[in-house]
């Protein structure tokens, strides 16, 4: 089937109105180097429907004050809107109760505050973590740092050819001694999606809880912890079309009322004297100081937004633009897709042939062309794969077919140049 | 706006496809490994300085078109000259680069005004002037002992975010 058949056939299949979902989004309409933006990074963060800043400007302008303190009217507004966003959340990924949804900062601080509050209790010299291939270095530097603090040991979940997990050397990998897994749910260099339910099942039935980062899966596929049965997962709001500085931990209440508080501060105690402090209780045992109140307003408004549409209708385009855009890039001579797994979201790594992928990247912006380049924060997927880093190409459910077209022409530019 | 287009121009592109005193050098008086964090990309310069003056230079490595040229054009400008020409060459590359000076007011530049054009791309300044540092780092070093770019004082943090 040639392009344009595809291309045909994806056009007619998909289930989104893509124009009037664009028009929602006002930075998709500037130019870049006198080019029309055609963004493509949206792995690293995704842009923000003017139904998100309409939401930001109405709470700076008529809800803000600080949370959980005042008795005046504006602070019980914004507490009140504070713990509707958390509700939305818990309605997101499905969790049973809302106080099993704490706000952080993002991934990184949510599996930091995991790392302190359950690693640094629970797991003890000799004990082994057991995390994959394919992290993000923010699931893989808390648990080195706790694994020296501790003396206790990572084993490496290894990859296919593919990118995909081995499932059976992740089982290999258990033993008396294993106490924690992390997995990404998503490979954020790569795409492949993990199988987590079955790794989570495997490991339950050992005892051995696991948690699930979810920073690249969240965006792009409906997410019910429920039935993943994890025990904590985390995501960012900025890559969901939320704002910066804003991202939720979802741990099981039973483990989050038995964990140590990350951070010590206001709001997550119950009662201090300088002879001994009573800690809150879930949530608010997490959520020391004033919280970034207006992204996580911000991050309902996008959840809102998000469900509006449907994930299962943004998972179907997007699979239609990764679908579309692997068939034209791996007919490309000269061009390798690093990431090839069976199950992947909407990201297409790349490399091609003498051209380093900062040449690319730059070269691609000049058309007006934005990819990320580099080891994606995944240096050990990079080794496995032997790169030292990749071009990326990352699609949300905004993205069109013809601007992987574009992304097309923008490489045979960069392979002409380079020739 | 920048003019990209200037900064893959054919001497660029040239320079990346047949890199000059590209390889190693088995005495040299100087030797220093450059690493950029950003994108992973290393390279190495071996210099040999006889009376004062650098009588052989070599580089190697793994780097972007921009580094790789900028290293070979690097040692084609400064082989035959004096220590002391090649560190006001550096200062004029690296002020050129960073934009801190235009490349019409540096002196001595002269075929090297093909990198002007990097100023305007922050997240590439640092693929120029890594060849530069490198140098930098290597007449600053202790006899023939390697200097980490992280070690060099002329180098900047980088995330890798």
């Amino acid at each position: 089937m040639n392009a344009i058949q595809t291309a045909l056939e994806t056009r007619s299949s998909s289930l989104l109105d893509v124009e009037n979902i664009r028009a929602d989004f006002p930075i998709l309409g500037i130019t870049v180097n006198d080019k029309p933006l055609v963004y493509l990074d949206n792995a690293a963060s995704s842009q923000m429907p003017r139904q998100v800043i309409d939401r930001l400007v109405h709470y700076q302008t008529k809800q803000h004050a600080n949370i959980h303190r005042g008795v005046h009217y504006l602070s019980e507004v914004a507490t009140s809107e504070f713990e509707v966003a958390r509700r939305k959340l818990q309605h997101f990924i499905n969790a049973r109760e809302e106080r099993e949804v704490i706000f952080t900062s993002g991934t990184t601080e949510a599996i930091n505050l995991v790392m302190h509050g359950y690693g640094r209790k629970y797991i003890c010299a000799g004990d082994e973590i057991i995390l994959t291939t394919l992290e993000h270095h923010a699931n893989i530097v808390p648990w080195q740092m706790l694994a020296e603090e501790k003396g206790a040991r990572i084993r490496v979940v290894p990859v296919n050819d593919a990118g995909e997990l081995l499932v059976d050397e992740y089982e290999k990998l258990f033993n008396e001694r294993t106490k924690f897994v992390g997995v990404t749910h998503v490979s954020n260099a790569l795409g492949s999606i993990n199988p987590v339910k079955e790794m989570i099942a495997f490991a339950h039935a050992r005892g051995v809880p696991v948690l699930v980062d979810g920073a690249q899966a969240a965006p792009h596929t409906a997410v019910d912890v429920q039935d993943l049965d994890c025990d904590f997962y985390a995501f960012s709001g900025h890559k969901l079309c939320g704002p910066t500085g804003i991202g939720i931990l979802y741990g099981r209440a039973s483990i989050l009322e038995d964990m140590q508080p990350f951070k010590g501060g206001g709001d997550m105690i119950l009662s201090v004297t300088f002879e001994k402090t009573t800690y809150n209780t879930i949530p608010h045992k997490f959520e020391a100081g004033t919280p970034p109140i207006a992204a996580a307003i911000g991050l309902g408004a996008a959840v809102d937004y998000l469900s509006g549409i449907g994930m299962d209708a943004i998972a179907a385009h997007e699979h239609a633009l990764l679908k579309y855009a692997t068939d034209q890039v791996q007919s490309m001579p000269g061009v390798r897709i690093i990431g090839t797994a069976g199950q992947k979201a909407a990201v297409l790594s790349f490399a091609v042939n003498g051209v380093h992928p900062h040449d690319i990247g730059t070269l691609l912006n000049q058309e007006g062309i934005a990819v990320r380049t580099g080891h994606h924060c995944a240096q050990p997927v990079m080794q496995r794969f032997k790169v030292p880093a990749t071009s990326r190409a990352s699609f949300a459910f905004y993205n069109t077919l013809d601007e992987v077209d574009a992304l097309v022409a923008g490489i045979r530019n960069v392979q002409k140049i380079f020739t | 706006m920048a003019d990209y287009k200037s900064l893959y121009q054919e001497v660029i592109l040239d320079h990346n496809k047949k890199p000059r005193n590209y390889g190693t050098i088995e005495c040299p008086s100087h030797h220093a490994v450059g690493h950029n964090p950003l994108c992973g990309d290393h390279i190495t310069v071996d210099v040999v300085v006889d009376e004062g003056r650098i009588s052989n230079i070599a580089f190697q490595g793994e780097s972007c078109a921009i580094c790789k040229a900028s290293a070979s054009m690097m040692t084609t400008s400064v082989k035959g000259k004096t220590r002391e020409e090649a560190e006001t060459l550096i200062q004029e590359f690296l002020a050129m680069t960073t934009g801190r000076v235009p490349h019409e007011a540096c002196p001595h530049i002269g075929r090297l005004a093909v990198f002007s054009g990097v100023k305007d791309l922050p997240t590439r300044v640092k693929c120029a002037i890594l060849p530069w540092h490198t140098l930098n780092g290597a007449f600053n070093a202790v006899g023939t002992t390697s200097t980490e770019a992280d070690a060099d004082p002329m180098q900047t943090p980088i995330g890798d975010a």
